[in-house]
């Protein structure tokens, strides 16, 4: 009974959300373009779907998955695993000693990425619109690897209390690099890529993460270096994209020219 | 009737992939590196059941109606013809769907704490509460350009990296100028705009637009405005940060 009622809570949370999207999307479609929408049984099935998809999926998490992942932030960043039970706490955070949350950074926001159901969506269009070239399983191992890294590093930012934005910049400064590089077709597609991680799963194991550094090492404040870490995330995607695409191209540039020296040998 | 369920079959199983790292990983540091028993296992099942669950059916729901949706309604657009509709069809779509957000109003709230406990505006709850509101309008602002931009751009064909590059370049210069209690909640607000209903219509939306444009690549012009719906909210939450 308690279950149905947080589903049935979810599912009014949801409808509240979706709401103003499809009274924009059908006030402009009636009133100001006049068109009767197309198929409207399919559509509306469609949106029925999505709802529903969204709230099992979001409830399904909520009863499985994150209190379990908080739980797991918690202990790992908590001092007595860090140094032992034993162990005197350093007034000064050593980095060294955080390796099973360096660890753990990168491997939930690998494997969260992957779950993303919006980057799901982003790589079946990107597939359709490429004609097949791009993979939707390559994009998305390419997002996630990316997100791994990038909050691998925010949380390695947050135990040594480096500046947020040195680490932002140098980021934006190889993106302006590879965006020079990189094969025109990927760029807007690697740009994208940056904003659809952060949006279901990996927001809130994330977040959870960020914050258990932030209490428990001395001199952070929760309230400020908590934030960030979804800056990285949604970052770092952008260069993995575009490294991704960058390693085809080699590939291909690579077995070309083998082939031409193969046929220049040939007599 | 075999068919289809063999398709629904399937695709519960494509979702139980799409899972599957989570499972390892969270297993790996339970038993190994923490060292502690699953705690309520059957709990743990239903609840990875309902996710396979739901990631179907939004992936179905997805290709049934967010797709044809988005596409259907620039394709409809470009044949009306009348742009300024378009234009202002994009920023309603943007500014109505972030004032929706749950996600934003949790964190400009916390922005809010952060904000008096930094002494930028007094410590009640009314100086809190515009501030709030404040934030949330602004980001909402910021995406509603965001998408008007997108349309523009998609219809002029400019390059998206001009205007990324450009916009980044702002927001490293307002970075030195910007009170520091602001600068992390500003860099954040660029990530919790995109949901998970709007990223794929706003996709097909510019996919759509590209597609039905002579002279525009779907690849090419068509997505990008995700990219600038992350970017804007950084300019403009900074922006609100000087202000205030």
């Amino acid at each position: 009974m308690d279950a149905l009622s947080e589903f049935g809570g979810t599912l009014v949370l949801l409808l509240r959300d979706v709401m103003p999207i499809m009274a924009i999307l059908f006030g402009f479609q009636l009133f100001v373009l006049r068109k009767k929408i197309k198929n409207p049984k399919r559509i509306l099935i469609g949106m029925v779907l999505v709802i529903l998809g969204l709230a099992f999926f979001l409830e399904g998490l909520e009863m499985a998955l994150f209190p379990i992942g908080r739980l797991m932030a918690e202990q790992l960043t908590a001092p007595e695993f860090i140094y032992g039970a034993d162990a005197v706490i350093p007034a000064q955070a050593d980095w060294t000693e955080y390796y099973w949350v360096y660890a753990f950074a990168a491997a939930i926001g690998f494997a969260t990425t992957i779950a993303e159901p919006a980057l799901i969506a982003v790589a079946i269009k990107a597939n359709q619109v490429s004609g097949g070239t791009i993979k939707v399983n390559g994009l998305r191992f390419a997002v996630a690897i990316g997100v791994a890294v990038g909050v691998a590093l925010g949380a390695f930012r947050i135990i040594t209390g480096t500046p947020l934005h040195w680490y932002i910049i140098t980021g934006y400064v190889l993106v302006i690099i590879q965006t020079t590089f990189a094969p025109k077709i990927i760029i807007p597609l690697a740009y994208d890529s940056g904003g659809v991680t952060t949006s279901t799963v990996t927001v809130p194991l994330v977040a959870a993460l960020g914050l258990g550094l932030a209490e428990t090492i001395p001199g952070r404040s929760p309230l400020l270096d908590g934030f960030g870490l979804i800056a990285f995330a949604s970052l770092f995607p952008i260069i993995a994209v575009m490294a991704y695409a960058q390693l085809g191209a080699l590939r291909v540039r690579r077995q070309t020219s083998r082939t031409q020296t193969h046929e220049d040998n040939d007599p | 009737m075999i068919a289809p369920l063999k398709q629904s079959f399937r695709s519960l199983r494509d979702s139980f992939m799409d899972l599957l790292p989570i499972i390892l990983v969270v297993s790996f540091f339970q038993f190994v590196v923490l060292q502690q028993p699953l705690p309520n296992v059957a709990k743990l099942l239903a609840g990875i059941f309902m996710v396979m669950v739901g990631l179907t059916l939004f992936i179905q729901g997805l290709k049934m109606a967010l797709f044809p949706l988005g596409e259907e309604m620039a394709f409809n657009f470009v044949r009306a013809g009348n742009l300024w509709w378009l234009f202002l069809f994009a920023f309603t779509l943007g500014f109505g769907t972030v004032m929706a957000e749950p996600a934003l109003i949790l964190i400009s709230d916390k922005a809010a704490e952060v904000a008096a406990a930094g002494g930028m505006i007094d410590n009640n709850e009314t100086a809190q509460a515009s501030y709030a509101l404040g934030l949330r309008l602004t980001v909402a602002l910021s995406v509603g350009v965001a998408l008007l931009v997108g349309v523009l751009r998609i219809l002029k064909g400019w390059p998206v990296q001009y205007l990324i590059i450009g916009g980044y370049i702002g927001v490293v210069i307002m970075t030195y100028f910007a009170p520091p209690e602001i600068i992390g909640i500003a860099y954040d607000s660029g990530g919790v705009t995109t949901s998970t209903v709007t990223v794929p219509l706003v996709t097909a939306l510019g996919v759509g637009l590209a597609s039905s444009i002579r002279g525009r690549d779907p690849m090419l012009d068509g997505f990008g405005m995700i990219a600038l719906a992350v970017l804007t909210p950084m300019i403009f939450v900074m922006a609100y940060g000087i202000l205030i």
